[in-house]
């Protein structure tokens, strides 16, 4: 009998097992076709409603959007639209990480996007025949900077932004205050007055320059990763990288040097301890144990309720004109429109976006979400750190892209410059400070070439 | 069939001769799609350069060629025979010793048994992070890090292997040195023979079995061992060279296969395919002999 009954449940554990094997691979072999679905009656209703430009309406916008955080709010702007102008609009979000799949397949259908995202340069040369130029157009006339537009190769407006994120050095100004003012910071030389003021009354006032600088896998890249990028950016010279160059010169590895050394040997945390990692750096920024704090506009919401007086300044190294620098900023939200649509449905799609970043609610609700919106008459930021981006555009100064993003081989790059990071925070010579410049400048060309063969 | 028949009556008998095929064509296919062609596979591969496992382009023996002349590989084995060969020499003895202690009858023999057999059955990624925590804790106190001396990493990964595998090794042996019979440890005491002399001259002759199948395992886990090396140091630190490239001073050959495979590049991971085939040959091969050694050494009782 218990045998029968054991032998009896084994089988139906394997035919269990056989069944729940399919069900993983049917949903995992149509990961596409989940998000529309999950859109449809809004989706088919404005298919339908679509139609309606053969009655004489004037054109239909349907987004195709590729972050799935943002997709209720974008039906609820959608919604308000529709009823406010009676254009239909119709918001599609592709599933994370499918937005390429879904792009191709739907651009392939008879009614495509009109509006759609381009988000790097890649994109841009793979859907460049597809991208409206918008040089000119009545969006373009609203943004504020020209940070956030891709061109492809023929110097076509492609895409332009319509939000991003920002990176760089996080003050806490009730501290702050209490040994200068943040007008005083306007380069190097003043910043780093300033963090060895603080730093040497670090044993009265409780208080430290920097937070914690680990270098374990949970904090290493605010430098390898962030910190860097001012090395990046400045070796540009002003001409953007478009794709990922093979080799670096290393030409301001002293102004990295300079921001890195002050950030270190002005912190909370010894550079010797930084190896191991294990310090919170928030939390000791929440706490009030460190003016500044290298991080991006994402950590604002968290760090806002302990430490409601915050600023983001940028990364000052000692580079010639830095009072004119601003944040580091970037982002892979750009919009583009389809060429291939109707006329009628490219300006429905151009108006919709020209309301999007101009009517008061509906901005307000967008900002909300993604943070902040490069244009002149969008809603203001919640964002602290995001205003001050803003703020620095508006004021005139660069804003130093993320040329990290174009890391050759990123994990494998980044961890060597860890490991020469470690033994430079060791011990601070000159020979561990030429290993790190060597991972850094000859360990990209080598993490280059392992790339592209 | 004619003959089968004659000498048959029994239909089931008959039936299973016929029918054989298909009884035995479901664990045939899975071991085919599972293991055999998997493996065949993987060596074809290990001569292509590929992105994608159906869009592979042979190209011969460049993969091999790349693989020996990669500095990194060629530290990564030296590395991993040290470690193998150490943690192998220490897991055994301490095991063996724990055993032979926990069958004496001390009292709470089976509560001890059972400690140390826990860490077994942790997992080798969640135990490399805790022992890196222990560590820092203690090397911070000097002011360093296991992230940044070689040195801490090696010895780090063999106090966690051996911290992980004792109690299992520990287990086998027991049952190896139960099985022993009294009456020919009797006989040694009753001929005079001290401790050491059972020990050596009795005990270890009967338990050769358990000492084959433990150096055996601890062996290959040496060789094999991924999950610990990646948790508590990721192959930290470096030697960077001059000309950038680097050589990860506590990675292991599989840490390094996995590395290699994944640096997002065609050629790579043809590269890395070669080596996980200069890895089994490796581990197949030692092994082998280590079998078939120890095995001469085994006594019939």
């Amino acid at each position: 009998m218990s045998k029968k009954f054991w032998a009896l449940a084994l089988c139906v554990v394997l035919a269990l097992s056989l069944l729940g094997g399919c069900a993983n691979s049917g949903s995992s072999s149509t990961p596409a076709s989940t998000a529309p679905s999950s859109t449809a009656p809004e989706g088919s209703s404005a298919a339908n409603g679509g139609d309606a430009p053969a009655d004489g309406a004037a054109g239909s916008v349907y987004w195709l959007n590729f972050k799935p955080e943002s997709d209720t709010v974008l039906q609820e702007i959608a919604e308000m639209y529709t009823a406010k102008t009676g254009v239909p609009v119709k918001v599609v979000t592709a599933s994370a990480g499918t937005y390429n799949q879904q792009l191709t397949a739907e651009m392939d259908k008879s009614a495509p996007p009109t509006l759609f995202v381009i988000g790097n340069a890649a994109a841009a040369r793979d859907w460049s025949d597809y991208a409206l130029d918008l040089a000119g157009t009545p969006i373009e006339a609203e943004l504020n900077t020209d940070a956030y537009n891709i061109y492809d190769e023929n110097g076509k407006l492609v895409s332009i932004g319509y939000c991003y994120e920002c990176y760089g050095i996080i003050v806490n100004l009730d501290l702050l205050n209490q040994f200068g003012s943040l007008e005083n910071i306007k380069d190097f030389e003043s910043l780093k007055n300033l963090v060895e003021t603080i730093e040497s009354k670090a044993d009265e006032t409780g208080i430290h320059a920097f937070t914690s600088c680990d270098m374990d896998s949970s904090s290493s890249w605010r430098f390898t990763g962030h910190m860097a990028n001012l090395e990046y950016y400045y070796e540009q010279e002003g001409n953007v990288w478009t794709e990922c160059p093979p080799e670096l010169t290393g030409k301001y590895m002293e102004n990295f040097k300079n921001l890195y050394d002050l950030a270190i040997n002005n912190s909370i945390t010894e550079p010797t301890d930084l190896a191991n990692g294990g310090h919170d750096a928030s939390q000791e920024f929440k706490d009030g144990k460190a003016v500044f704090h290298v991080q991006g506009s994402w950590e604002y919401s968290n760090l806002a309720e302990d430490v409601p007086n915050m600023a983001m300044i940028p990364y000052y190294c000692g580079v010639e004109g830095e009072e004119k620098a601003g944040l580091n900023c970037g982002t892979e939200n750009c919009w583009a429109i389809n060429s291939k649509a109707s006329p009628e449905d490219q300006q429905a799609t151009m108006d919709f976006m020209v309301w999007c970043v101009t009517d008061p609610e509906a901005s307000r609700m967008l900002v909300d979400s993604f943070g902040v919106m490069p244009y002149k008459n969008a809603a203001e930021s919640t964002n602290a750190f995001l205003a001050n981006a803003n703020q620095y555009s508006e004021d005139g100064c660069y804003v130093m892209n993320w040329a990290t993003n174009f890391q050759p081989n990123v994990d494998e790059y980044r961890a060597t410059l860890v490991s020469a990071l470690n033994a430079y925070n060791a011990d601070q010579s000159d020979a561990n400070w030429e290993t790190v410049k060597t991972a850094f400048v000859q360990g990209w060309a080598v993490q280059y070439k392992a790339v592209n063969g | 069939m004619k003959k089968t028949k004659q000498i048959g009556g029994s239909t089931i008998h008959v039936a299973t001769r016929r029918w054989w095929p298909l009884f035995l064509g479901p664990v045939v296919a899975a071991f085919i799609i599972g293991f055999v062609w998997p493996f065949f596979q993987g060596i074809y591969l290990s001569l292509c350069s590929f992105k994608t496992v159906s869009n592979a382009k042979f190209v011969g023996l460049q993969n091999y060629i790349k693989a020996f002349s990669d500095a990194s590989f060629r530290h990564a084995f030296w590395y991993t025979a040290l470690f193998a060969v150490t943690s192998l020499v220490i897991i055994n003895i301490a095991a063996f010793a724990v055993a032979y202690a926990l069958t004496k009858g001390i009292r709470g023999s089976n509560l001890f048994r059972t400690v140390f057999f826990m860490p077994n059955l942790i997992g080798g990624i969640v135990l490399g992070y805790i022992w890196s925590m222990i560590f820092d804790g203690i090397l911070s106190r000097f002011s360093t890090s296991i992230m940044v001396n070689a040195k801490f990493g090696f010895w780090g990964l063999i106090i966690l292997v051996a911290w992980q595998q004792i109690g299992y090794m520990m287990i086998i042996y027991i049952a190896g040195l139960q099985a022993v019979p009294g009456d020919i440890l009797e006989a040694a005491d009753i001929d005079g023979a001290t401790g050491w002399q059972a020990l050596f001259r009795v005990v270890i002759p009967n338990v050769m079995p358990s000492i084959t199948i433990c150096v055996f395992l601890s062996l290959t886990n040496g060789f094999k061992l991924f999950d610990q090396n990646l948790a508590l140091t990721g192959g930290q630190p470096f030697t960077i060279q001059p000309d950038g490239t680097t050589i990860k001073q506590t990675e292991m050959l599989a840490l390094n296969i996995y590395n290699t495979f994944y640096t997002s590049s065609v050629a790579s991971q043809g590269t890395a395919q070669a080596k996980a085939v200069v890895f089994f040959i490796l581990v197949a091969g030692l092994s082998l002999l280590q079998l078939s050694f120890t095995r001469k050494k085994e006594v019939q009782q």
